[in-house]
């Protein structure tokens, strides 16, 4: 498994942190509203993997486009997505990115190259390929990178989409969060291999196994897979072992119903925000300055978030076209 | 006669299919640690061979089911969530539904899908559609949507036992409730193709499909408050539709309202719209009503979300309209 070579500068690890914990805080205050009944419809966080998130949008470009899953709001946070619309949107507001209707699991920022968090698994992958079909027919040298889970790698669509990317050599970078479970089922059982980067052999495209627990092994791997996709190579498959800290989605235990509590805490050590504070050897006073700006940050979103209004009925018969 | 809910009456129909018939099994992600409750305690008494958990691939496991029933089985797929069945159509529209036939009978696929469908619980467009009408347009497939305890049981004791290809529908909200009802036990059937009348009336006929039968049975006692008399019918099968019961009940109420979760357009209504103003066209006083959704796709906002879904508001207002009544 690829670790660091902590050839980073401190600037971009401190960004890398600073974008890990607004992920951090903004799906605690999320969880904190869904508890307080504020939040509508279903919420997947993924607290514990903000270092796959912090460290493959870091490698880049505003031009560049994401697509995510049901948890997706670590990408789109880091893929710029504004935090205040995001927040309203969880919150069954008008002002939400979505305008209310789409939801935690259909987030989407397309001004920021955020093509939407896709809750039907597998689905992103094969637009993912059409996005790079696009850039590639533009001439331009775009990417998009697409993210998914253990469980989505064992879906048709993956393999159909890989190959696709593989035979065409579409700018697309296949990013997979392996946090070893895909609701209770294991990727141990469900998976036919140990790491699933070794399934880019079957398209004849890199593969790479990294700590996802470690942003910038994260974003080394991908600054890598990025380029490669953007000199026209085509598609890579990168894997990161992480884990969620929380239960699959809300009503789900931390552990206990299918993982042991030794296994979480196990992971728990791991915090990717503990280990790039060692990494960074950071301060009580550098830690201070990046969360009194997060928090700040996020009161702003809960404010503009608590503010906004319901949509009126009409709203739900907007964008109706057939 | 032992009280159950929807949920208790499925499980202990898979029990009881399972300990009876042991080429009877089930797969579908995560049965075995059973979110729902539908599964509970199966893994755990018949083994994890026949209580199989899948990897997250519908296409895979519904084929390997067509596959596994053409071989001799009798599996129960279970897909979660109706709008996951898009990525099964090809083995149970292509495959599934066509074999014995195309076959010339040298086969038949025993295979029941059960799909819990339905919105209501904010999960969006993805998450919460009504695709029951899409199955029935499908010769080769029964589809089945009991509306309560006994007729969940009944139904999926049936479908096992049938020959062929069975939809068998379910919904999240019924998974919810707490309400317990008398479910006949032992080897007791509910026959496929056979409706059933919920509520005797005079003056207006409503067809309610699946989960919307409560909204119908909430709309008719409130307009029996009014003298308004109802009679609530459940098809309870939508294929085969047991047109008879429907149309018997239209000679003597000469008015009809339809009621289903799905989208208006094609919608189960139509079909049974259809059947009924060809068998008994002279009898109807007024256009048959439908409440179904609205043309929209599902959105998440909770008040959204009620705007486009049937309730009994709806209905009632529906029942009203076709009896030419003001509220
Ligand atoms: C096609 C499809 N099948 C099943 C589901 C239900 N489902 C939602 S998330 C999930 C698990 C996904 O696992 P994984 O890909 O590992 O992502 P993770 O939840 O671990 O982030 C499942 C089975 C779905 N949304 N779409
Ligand atoms: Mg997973």
């Amino acid at each position: 498994m690829a670790k660091s070579t902590s050839g980073l500068s401190r600037k971009r690890m401190h960004e890398m942190y600073r974008t890990m914990l607004r992920i951090r805080r903004f799906e605690e205050t999320a969880d904190d509203m869904y508890m307080a009944g504020k939040v509508v419809g279903g919420v997947h966080v993924s607290i514990g993997q903000e270092a796959c998130s912090a460290g493959v949008c870091a490698a880049l470009r505003e031009d560049d486009a994401v697509l995510t899953t049901h948890r997706g709001h670590g990408h789109s946070i880091a893929k710029g997505t504004r935090l205040p619309e995001m927040l309203a949107e969880l919150m069954g507001k008008v002002t939400g990115l979505c305008r209310s209707k789409g939801g935690s699991m259909h987030i989407a920022d397309v001004s920021k190259g955020h093509y939407g968090a896709h809750s039907i698994v597998g689905a992103n992958m094969p637009m993912a390929a059409g996005i790079g079909l696009a850039y590639q027919l533009e001439g331009k040298d775009r990417v998009a990178v697409v993210f998914f889970g253990d469980g989505a790698s064992n879906n048709g669509a993956f393999h159909e989409a890989m190959n696709l990317c593989a035979i065409w050599k579409l700018p697309v970078v296949f990013f997979c969060e392996n946090n070893q479970y895909a609701v209770s089922v294991p990727a141990e059982y469900s998976t036919s291999v140990d790491d699933i980067s070794v399934r880019s052999k079957g398209y004849d495209a890199p593969g790479l196994t990294v700590d996802g627990m470690d942003v910038a092994a994260v974003y080394e791997a991908s600054r890598e897979a990025v380029a490669h996709a953007r000199r026209g190579l085509g598609p890579s498959l990168v894997e990161a072992k992480t884990y969620r800290f929380f239960g699959h989605s809300r009503g789900d235990p931390h552990y206990g119903m299918y993982r042991t509590k030794e296994e979480w805490e196990g992971w728990k050590a791991k915090d990717p925000l503990i280990v790039c504070e060692k990494m960074l050897k950071m301060t009580a006073k550098d830690k201070k300055a990046h969360a009194d700006a997060v928090e700040a940050e996020i009161r702003e979103a809960i404010e503009f978030a608590e503010s906004s209004p319901e949509p009126e009925e009409s709203v739900a018969l907007e964008d109706i076209f057939a | 006669m032992p009280e159950l809910t929807y949920v208790e009456a499925l499980n202990q129909a898979l029990h009881e299919e399972m300990a009876r018939d042991e080429k009877v099994f089930l797969m579908g992600e995560d049965v075995a640690f059973d979110y729902f409750g539908v599964c509970s305690g199966l893994a755990d008494r018949f083994g994890r061979d026949r209580v199989r958990d899948t990897p997250i691939c519908e296409l895979g496991f519904t084929g390997a089911g067509v596959g596994a029933a053409m071989a001799g089985y009798r599996p129960i797929v279970d897909l979660r969530f109706m709008d996951f069945t898009t990525y099964a159509l090809d083995p149970i529209v292509n495959q599934a539904a066509k074999l014995r036939y195309m076959l010339g009978g040298q086969l038949s696929v025993p295979m029941v899908a059960r799909i819990p469908s339905g919105a209501g619980l904010q999960y969006g467009a993805t998450h919460g559609q009504s695709l029951e009408a899409w199955f029935m347009q499908v010769p080769g497939l029964k589809v089945l949507y009991p509306s309560c305890a006994p007729d969940a049981k009944g139904l999926l004791k049936a479908a096992v036992r049938d020959d062929n290809p069975v939809m068998f529908i379910e919904h999240r909200l019924l998974y919810a409730q707490k309400t317990k009802q008398d479910v006949p036990e032992g080897d007791h059937t509910t026959p496929i193709g056979v409706a059933d009348v919920k509520r005797a009336g005079a003056d207006a006929t409503i067809v309610g499909i699946g989960y919307q039968m409560g909204h119908c049975l909430e709309a008719a006692e409130a307009l029996a408050g009014e003298g308004i008399e109802c009679e609530v019918i459940d098809p309870r099968s939508l294929s085969p539709l047991d047109v008879e019961t429907i149309t018997a009940s239209v000679r003597k109420t000469s008015r009809c309202v339809i009621v289903e979760e799905g989208h208006l357009r094609s919608g189960v209504g139509a079909e049974i719209s259809a059947a009924i103003q060809e068998a008994v066209f002279e009898y109807l006083d007024a256009p048959i009503g439908r409440v179904a959704a609205l043309m929209a796709p599902i959105p998440v906002q909770t008040k959204l979300e009620k705007f486009v879904l049937p309730s009994t508001e709806k209905v009632i207002a529906a029942v009203r309209k076709t009896l030419g009544v003001a509220a």
